[in-house]
């Protein structure tokens, strides 16, 4: 009789101990192993080496990439002395620049993308204009409203303060001395004299200088190669999970955060886009996002297409190092279909909490935005939308949120 | 069966119901919802074209099939009763039924390698989820389509 008045007792003790384990127990299972599986294939840990860029012959050797990114930081390459790569492209703000739109010698109604990781992507550029980063450095340069200057401005440069470099890299330069031959200001730009001295300029000597011109991008890009990026709280996470989804060890991420990252793969289908390491799936995507009041909408990917197939700087034109068979983006790009309208690249979302604004006009100033857009839907003013709806709740859209922090970069130890 | 007997059970129940629940993944109920796909989906690597002209098996160079990565395949062909078929134009497609796009590249067959088999580069794949990829075959004044269903992630 004694022992069974012990027995209600003992099992309500029981009962109680079980709730406190359930709600404390650190080694309580997250993740099924499915969902382990999708963590593991957005951790950093399995990121693949770069891939070669046949089309840039130096794009792996370290002089070119010194030379690139004393190039990268110097103001001399600008119509106004006063703008650089670095202007747009900040190394403290993860190669971003802070502002809705880029600021150089005039505004770029463009947001400024990163370039950390951007070598892995095939194309460069919101709407993928360019195959190549090397191509893609010669854009800003001789565009007016970005660098302003044109391409035997910049040869000059070249021959007057990296000759050594230069010529130690990529053979001698052509002599520029004739300043008839060789204007101060030449190049396909909008500058009437300039454009103007292009034209009456010889096609070996504009060749001459192309090949200058395509060799700085190529330095630049051999720079930009070395951006990659390093480990967020978030792969430390996934590192932490075994097999059986159960974190081991200190807490990594807190409730909230591990509840975000389960609508990041789950009810959010985020990783439809943001998957793989770099959370990008560097395709193109029309998810009804606005424009920037007041400016034309941007027609996004159909335009890069168009780009894209007419540079002479692409991988199939006469300044790239590749085999046409190694040209695989431009062999097998899509260049019909009502995918291309509107269209604009996934953006990585490593270190997205550090690069607001966000968009490719910078129109959404906080991440907060961003969920609700997601979460809400949009009317896509140009082309076919492929947003559905999230309907997140306010709760689910913070911790959507608070995911996206641990994206973060971690300072290295 | 007694009052305290009846609680005991209710708690021993209560108890067992809480422990499995503690320890099963909390991501089971996560399942995204509206999903699509048909249930009896065949993603066999070897299927038989709509109307039986030809039998076609794929296999990937990169295995499992990768998301964001350029790769090739390689196609083989042969007629209902196993004769390699050669010197058949094929055309390629690949697309994303339950989302409306299809792949961010155009896959075309580069080469025949001879006894039915051919090469099919410029295959990328951007999203997980169920894939169907199309080849319109026509060989011997005969034109028949053959669908791959995959499953990535």
């Amino acid at each position: 009789m004694h022992g069974r008045k012990l027995l209600l007792p003992a099992a309500l003790v029981l009962l109680l101990s079980a709730l406190v384990a359930c709600t404390f127990n650190p080694n309580a299972s997250t993740w099924s192993a499915d969902e382990v599986q999708t963590l593991r294939s957005l951790s950093l840990a399995v990121l693949k080496p770069l891939p070669p860029d046949p089309s840039n012959a130096v794009a792996d050797d370290p002089a070119a990439a010194a030379l690139g990114e004393r190039i990268f930081f110097d103001t001399r390459f600008s119509a106004n002395g006063a703008v650089a790569c670095a202007s747009c492209h900040m190394p403290e703000r993860h190669f971003t620049d802070g502002r809705p739109f880029g600021v150089g010698v005039g505004v770029i109604p463009l947001n400024a993308m990163t370039l950390v990781g951007a070598a892995y992507s095939p194309w460069q550029t919101w709407n993928g204009k360019n195959d190549s980063q090397w191509s893609q450095a010669l854009l800003p340069l001789e565009n007016a409203l970005e660098h302003g200057g044109d391409r035997t401005f910049y040869a000059h440069l070249i021959a007057e303060h990296y000759a050594g470099e230069y010529t130690a890299l990529f053979g001698p330069l052509p002599d520029l001395a004739d300043a008839t031959r060789f204007p101060p200001h030449a190049g396909p730009v909008d500058a009437v004299a300039a454009s103007i001295a292009w034209e009456t300029m010889t096609p070996d000597d504009r060749d001459a200088v192309n090949r200058v011109f395509a060799n700085i991008g190529k330095a630049l890009a051999a720079y930009e190669r070395t951006l990659l990026p390093k480990p967020a709280r978030f792969d430390r996470y996934v590192a932490s999970l075994d097999d059986h989804g159960r974190p081991q060890g200190q807490p990594i991420l807190n409730d909230d955060e591990i509840a975000g990252l389960r609508i990041f793969i789950g009810k959010g289908r985020c990783t439809n886009c943001h998957n793989g390491p770099r959370f990008t799936n560097d395709a193109f995507h029309n998810t009804a996002v606005p424009g920037a009041p007041g400016y034309p909408l941007q027609r996004g990917r159909i335009d890069g297409v168009a780009r894209v197939q007419n540079d002479p700087f692409n991988c199939l034109g006469p300044y790239s190092d590749a085999a046409p068979e190694a040209c695989t983006a431009l062999r097998f790009m899509v260049t019909e279909g009502d995918t291309l309208l509107g269209g604009m690249k996934t953006p990585t979302l490593r270190n997205v909490a550090e690069t607001a604004p966000y968009m490719h006009t910078g129109q959404m100033a906080t991440l907060a935005e961003v969920v609700a857009h997601y979460s809400g839907g949009g009317y896509a003013l140009l082309g076919h939308n492929e947003l559905t709806p999230l309907n997140l709740t306010a709760q689910e859209a913070a911790q959507l949120e608070a995911f996206l922090h641990t994206l973060t970069e971690e300072p290295s130890p | 069966m007694s009052p305290a007997k009846l609680v005991l059970l209710l708690l021993t129940v209560l108890l067992t119901a809480l422990l499995a629940g503690c320890m099963a993944p909390a991501g089971m109920a996560a399942t995204p919802t509206g999903s699509t796909l048909p249930a009896d989906l065949d993603f066999s690597a070897t299927r038989l074209s709509d109307n039986g002209l030809f039998r076609a098996t794929y296999t990937s160079d990169a295995t499992p099939v990768p998301l964001n990565e350029l790769h090739a395949w390689t196609l083989h062909i042969e007629s209902a009763d196993g004769a390699p078929v050669e010197n058949a134009v094929i055309h390629v497609n690949g697309d994303m039924p339950e989302h409306g796009h299809g792949m961010p590249t155009t896959p075309q067959v580069t080469q025949e390698l001879g006894n039915g088999d051919y090469r099919v580069e410029g295959m990328r794949f951007q999203m997980g989820g169920w894939w169907a990829i199309t080849f319109d075959i026509e060989a011997g004044g005969q034109r028949d389509r053959v669908t791959f269903n995959l499953q990535l992630k």
